[in-house]
């Protein structure tokens, strides 16, 4: 593999390339107390990329602001500020057709905005990386925490990861690359974490040293050729068959989209390699299960230690990777469950919707709590909702009581 | 996943599965897939070299990676593809009919592609159908193309797919190999040769 020849050897900013696994895996790290938007630049910093697309707004988060930053330090190969959404995503294939590694940010309305270029960058096979800081969509307009975009990120054949924590975060930008552009894979990732809890606290994340950073992209493995405008998908945008009416052009342009999503399956063995699993499972033994993703997760396992102290034992199922969707372990977590709940920042519960369509005796999923708009969801209203879903009594907490 | 699918010989569907949904999964380096199946690389090389010698026109579809000689490796798998074409021409009987059949872009072309001379990975068919090819192996096309196409084929015909792939390997092939060299081209061709004479020829 070229980009394995590369190792040893320094780039643009005099830092050494890497072999990935043993960046992530042995080099050294250092404790840091950072918000998640710093998280973010360190992780591109260390990403080797070629070209990063923003538009700061009002942004969810000051990441793009700050890989500006890097840019003028000379970690990134070109920066520039499109004029919305949909422009900025559209460079983003531009730059990634013509075989860069891609970096870009966005979070609630800019991500509905630019929605059509989605299905596009995956049909294209382009292996770009979009950090989603999630944020509410609908009107009246909410900068706070809100999850229900990544329902619609769900069926456009990206990739698409939810993190939990900061260190999540940081990690998994740079485990995103070595996944998305497997040739067998080459798929666009959507790496979403929840905007504002994640991005604006501080928290202490360990980083791989400054000085290293992984392997370039090498765009000779794509499953695709560089941009050539005679060559599809270009062609066929400005001579699309699609508009043929025979059956020859359906059945391309349908055999096109299966493989889209036969690279998403693909996926899954480099995911569990790179992030150790779809899922992670604490006390896998337990009668009640909180399955979750997100912060979500880290909100039910506070609800799991105020359930500990009245004797009530929880375990909890923190999922990872939503694309590619866990199908088997999540039947091999749940099949001792008598009732699991699932908590989330949406108001439509969609990873319940999720979880039910995957398991059997689905009506032991309980689809909740659901805060949205930028609510918290503290911990005691997860545990209130276990106890009511086990007919136990539980302290009144903002309702009326029970 | 488990899965109880098999990567045949078509017709299998009006829009047949890609395989990956399926369950099928790709070989690990060394190894190789026979209808889905891991094999280790040699049981593959056998199958392979015998499903040539007995078909009517086994063909060989090089694509765009190894037409041109952009860089030394090409050139080599070129000179290995041409290699492999002459010993399958040496290997069968005179009622068979060995073909090169080149992939040189992939730009929808119908309906004006001359199937005689070339085959598109957006309608493989027409090639396929035109020059009766019941076995075919792809080299040098780009992963994604080369996928199309195999599920196509799987799809409308009744045509034995090989993938001789440079990278991950192909699922929708009804046998793949991963990794492609020259040398493993060679060695492909060093099977068809070694297996000459012992395998029955098509019937009429």
């Amino acid at each position: 593999m070229a980009t394995q020849s590369l190792v040893g050897t320094k780039n643009r900013a005099g830092q050494v390339v890497t072999d990935a696994w043993k960046l992530l895996h042995e080099a050294e790290r250092t404790p840091c107390f950072y918000t998640g938007s710093e998280v973010i630049k360190e992780a591109v910093r260390r990403a080797n990329c070629d070209v990063m697309i923003a538009y700061p707004i009002t942004p969810q988060s000051e990441a793009a602001a700050l890989i500006g930053e890097l840019f003028a330090e000379g970690f990134i190969g070109d920066y520039f500020r499109g004029e919305s959404e949909f422009a900025v995503m559209s460079q983003c294939a531009g730059a990634a057709f013509g075989g860069a590694r891609v970096f870009t940010t966005t979070a609630g309305p800019g991500t509905m905005r630019a929605m059509e270029n989605f299905p596009m960058w995956a049909g294209a096979r382009l292996p770009i990386q979009m950090i989603v800081t999630c944020r509410g969509i609908n009107s009246p307009l909410s900068i706070q925490p809100d999850t229900l975009e990544i329902s619609y990120l769900l069926n456009t054949g990206m990739l698409v990861w939810h993190a939990e924590t900061a260190q999540d975060f940081y990690d998994w930008i740079l485990k995103g690359y070595m996944v998305s552009e497997e040739p067998d894979v080459h798929l666009p990732l959507a790496l979403c974490c929840d905007g504002f809890f994640v991005t604006h606290t501080k928290d202490v994340v360990n980083l791989t040293p400054a000085d290293m950073c992984l392997p370039p992209y090498d765009p000779y493995r794509s499953p695709v050729p560089c941009m050539d405008m005679e060559c599809p998908p270009v062609r066929m945008m400005r001579d699309p068959f699609v508009m043929k009416s025979n059956y020859i052009s359906y059945a391309t342009h349908a055999s096109w989209q299966q493989e889209v999503w036969a690279a998403v399956e693909r996926s899954r063995k480099h995911t569990i390699r790179w992030l150790d699993g779809l899922i992670e499972v604490d006390r896998p033994e337990a009668e009640i299960l909180i399955v979750s993703s997100g912060t979500a997760v880290s909100q039910g396992r506070e609800a799991q230690a105020l359930l500990e102290e009245d004797g009530i034992d929880v375990g909890i199922v923190k999922i990872k990777s939503l694309r590619p969707w866990p199908v088997d372990e999540i039947r091999e977590a749940t099949k001792n469950a008598k009732h699991i709940i699932v908590p989330e920042f949406n108001v439509t519960g969609w990873l319940a919707k999720e979880i039910r369509a995957t398991i059997p005796d689905t009506d032991r999923v309980y689809a909740g709590p659901h805060v949205c708009g930028g609510m918290t969801m503290p911990p005691e209203v997860i545990a209130a909702d276990v106890k009511k879903h086990l007919g136990l009594k539980s302290e009144s907490l903002a309702g009326r009581g029970s | 996943m488990s899965t109880m699918y098999q990567v045949l010989r078509g017709p299998e569907h009006f829009l047949p599965p890609a395989a990956a949904s399926m369950g099928i999964r790709l070989p690990d380096p060394g190894q190789a897939h026979i209808h889905g199946k891991i094999v280790n690389e040699d049981e593959a090389m056998e199958v392979a070299a015998r499903q040539f010698l007995s078909a009517k026109v086994p063909t060989i579809f090089p694509g765009p990676l190894v037409l041109w000689a952009w860089n030394e490796k090409a050139a080599g798998k070129a000179t290995a593809i041409r290699h492999l074409y002459e010993t399958l021409k040496e290997s069968v009987t005179a009622s068979q009919q060995a073909m090169l059949i080149p992939m040189p872009d992939y730009r929808p072309k119908y309906p004006k592609i001359n199937p005689e001379i070339e085959i598109n990975p957006n309608h493989p068919n027409l090639t396929i159908w035109h020059n009766k090819i019941d076995t075919c192996m792809f080299v040098g096309v780009h992963c994604h193309q080369a996928n199309l196409s195999l599920k196509i084929i799987r799809g409308g015909t009744y045509c034995y797919t090989i993938a001789m792939c440079a990278q991950a390997g192909h699922e929708d092939a009804m046998v793949s190999f991963r990794d492609a060299t020259a040398d493993k081209i060679m060695k492909l061709a060093d099977w068809v040769k070694k297996l000459k004479g012992s395998v029955e020829p098509p019937k009429d």
